[in-house]
């Protein structure tokens, strides 16, 4: 075990000065990141592009880097979706993650082993679902939002087949109430059979850990997984929607 | 001699100048006179309770507590980006107060106010840059910070309030970022901005576009984007309201949000360690 080890430092008297120790690494910190800065500010120049023109689109058009993963998720999702309720979802999910999270270890410290799950999750959404989008949002979205490798050359009059179908058409369904009770009956029962398959597994946490923060815990990622697996029937299989309702589709 | 004014004795200047004991005199009447004593509170030799003083007796430094433990000055453990993050802020709100010395958020001038503040304006390019590469950096230093919390778990009790906060801040931190897009009123600003906005057509209930609008009965000039945009494009009103939104109100908010991020550290026992 490591703790020996750990319990000797701490048994030292810890506490040090904030004057002189940490406002000199502060000001320190704060004078390399200005020159840093000066010098990216006299090297390179902020875009100013010509005048704003209502009547000129661009193609493409994209929204501030930053907000990239989100305009690429469009793609497979419906703007009430990706443009509104994702990032409400984002915020609300990060604002709960303390109370959801309640592995007492690992606070205050590096550690991967101690909370290996937690850590997946957030970098897998940090890591993949935005960082990977902007990185792709910014230089392999061209024209129409049409993939583009390094390579190739940005051809606004690319062509790409739009073979895309609705999931329940893929399974054979042809009627449009029908296919609505179908859609609805694939997305409910994943989350119903993800739910209950985590009630299980964890039922002797239910106790400790609370019936509310698992349900949240649980349902908020399969609404991230959702998110995976959705881009995968598209890309892979060329699904549109899962679910097509008369005032919303999924 | 009393009453009468001495006549400086040149050599003796001389001597003095040359020993130094001139420079150790002026210092001893600067510190010693009524306004020196009046501005600061205390010595500054290297004393322990001036140490404390140095901290407790300065509204900026004030923030932070007197003494901490060791392990909340490694860079390893903070990676010194809450820091950064809020240094970036700093630089924003100098760089943009100057800026706001030759903008005008109106459609007509906007445009030709960035040419003359890049062309005209002494420093004015260098102003810009430092003001939007500052803003972009802030960004990417909050996501690091969120990451380097997370991380740490750095989130747990007795932090909770604080990542909540953080949230906030982060989502502030985009929204600053996002207004300040339109301000240069150029092509990249004006279509970033409406591919952006777009989304708002979306909003259940009450976007134009969103599901079950039909039962509330937005329109496109009445919906959740017009609310934004103050019409149902991006133009002149558009400029204003983000320009309002961009130097006062969410700077106000992000810096009251700022303030009680850093007092709830030190409310929560300071940076998190290892028990
Ligand atoms: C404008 C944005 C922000 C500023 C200026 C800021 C500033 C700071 C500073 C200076 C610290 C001291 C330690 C360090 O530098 O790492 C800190 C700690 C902390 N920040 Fe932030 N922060 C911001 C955003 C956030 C965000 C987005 C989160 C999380 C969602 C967050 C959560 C925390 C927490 C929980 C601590 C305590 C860490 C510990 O005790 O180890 N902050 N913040």
């Amino acid at each position: 075990m490591a703790a020996p080890a750990k319990k000797k430092v701490e048994v030292v008297p810890e506490k040090l000065h904030v004057w002189p120790y940490l406002v000199r690494l502060e000001f320190l910190c704060a004078i390399i990141v200005m020159v840093l800065l000066t010098v990216w500010s006299i090297t390179i120049d902020a875009p100013l592009e010509e005048a704003a023109n209502p009547s000129k689109t661009p193609n493409p058009s994209k929204a501030p880097w930053y907000f990239l993963g989100l305009q690429d998720i469009l793609v497979y999702f419906d703007p009430w979706f990706a443009g509104v309720i994702a990032p409400v979802l984002i915020i609300v999910g990060l604002m709960l993650i303390p109370y959801l999270d309640v592995n007492p270890k690992g606070n205050g410290y590096y550690t991967y082993t101690e909370r290996k799950a937690a850590i997946w999750i957030y970098s897998f959404g940090f890591l993949v679902l935005w960082i990977s989008l902007i990185i792709m949002g910014v230089f392999l979205r061209g024209p129409g939002w049409n993939l583009f490798m390094p390579w190739e050359y940005w051809d606004p009059h690319k062509v790409v087949a739009l073979t895309n179908v609705d999931l329940p058409y893929a399974f054979g369904f042809r009627d449009y109430v029908w296919s609505s009770i179908f859609g609805g009956a694939v997305i409910i029962g994943y989350f119903a059979i993800g739910t209950a398959a985590y009630f299980v597994l964890e039922r002797k946490a239910i106790k400790n850990v609370g019936f509310m923060r698992m349900f949240l815990k649980i349902n908020l990622f399969l609404i991230m997984v959702g998110i995976v697996i959705k881009i995968v029937l598209r890309l892979g299989f060329n699904i549109k929607y899962v679910w097509v309702t008369p005032w919303f589709n999924i | 001699m009393a009453g009468k004014p001495q006549i400086p004795n040149l050599a003796e200047i001389w001597n003095d100048i040359k020993s130094g004991k001139i420079i150790s005199d002026i210092s001893k009447s600067v510190t010693e006179s009524q306004v020196w004593t009046s501005s600061f509170r205390h010595g500054y030799a290297d004393t322990p309770r001036n140490r404390v003083l140095q901290i407790v007796s300065n509204v900026w430094l004030h923030l932070h507590p007197v003494k901490i433990h060791r392990h909340a000055l490694r860079i390893k453990f903070t990676w010194c980006m809450g820091g950064i993050t809020f240094l970036m802020f700093l630089v924003t709100v100098v760089t943009g107060v100057v800026l706001m010395f030759y903008y005008r958020p109106v459609g007509e001038y906007a445009y030709f106010d960035m040419k003359y503040l890049q062309y005209d304006v002494p420093f004015g390019m260098l102003m810009r840059n430092m003001h939007r590469w500052a803003a972009h950096s802030m960004v990417i230093t909050v996501w690091l910070h969120m990451l380097r919390v997370f991380l740490t778990g750095s989130y747990k009790p007795p932090r909770e309030f604080n990542w909540v906060i953080g949230v906030f801040l982060v989502t502030f931190t985009l929204l600053l970022s996002f207004t300040g897009y339109l301000l240069p009123w150029d092509q990249l600003a004006m279509w970033a901005v409406t591919v952006g906005t777009n989304m708002a057509r979306g909003t259940p209930f009450l976007g134009h576009e969103g599901p079950f609008a039909e039962f509330v009965g937005v329109t496109s000039r009445y919906d959740a984007r017009s609310v934004l945009l103050g019409g149902s494009l991006v133009g002149p009103p558009a400029l204003l309201r983000f320009y309002v939104l961009h130097c006062i109100l969410i700077p106000l908010v992000a810096g009251a949000l700022m303030i009680v991020h850093f007092w709830r550290i030190r409310k929560d026992g300071g940076i998190s360690g290892p028990l």
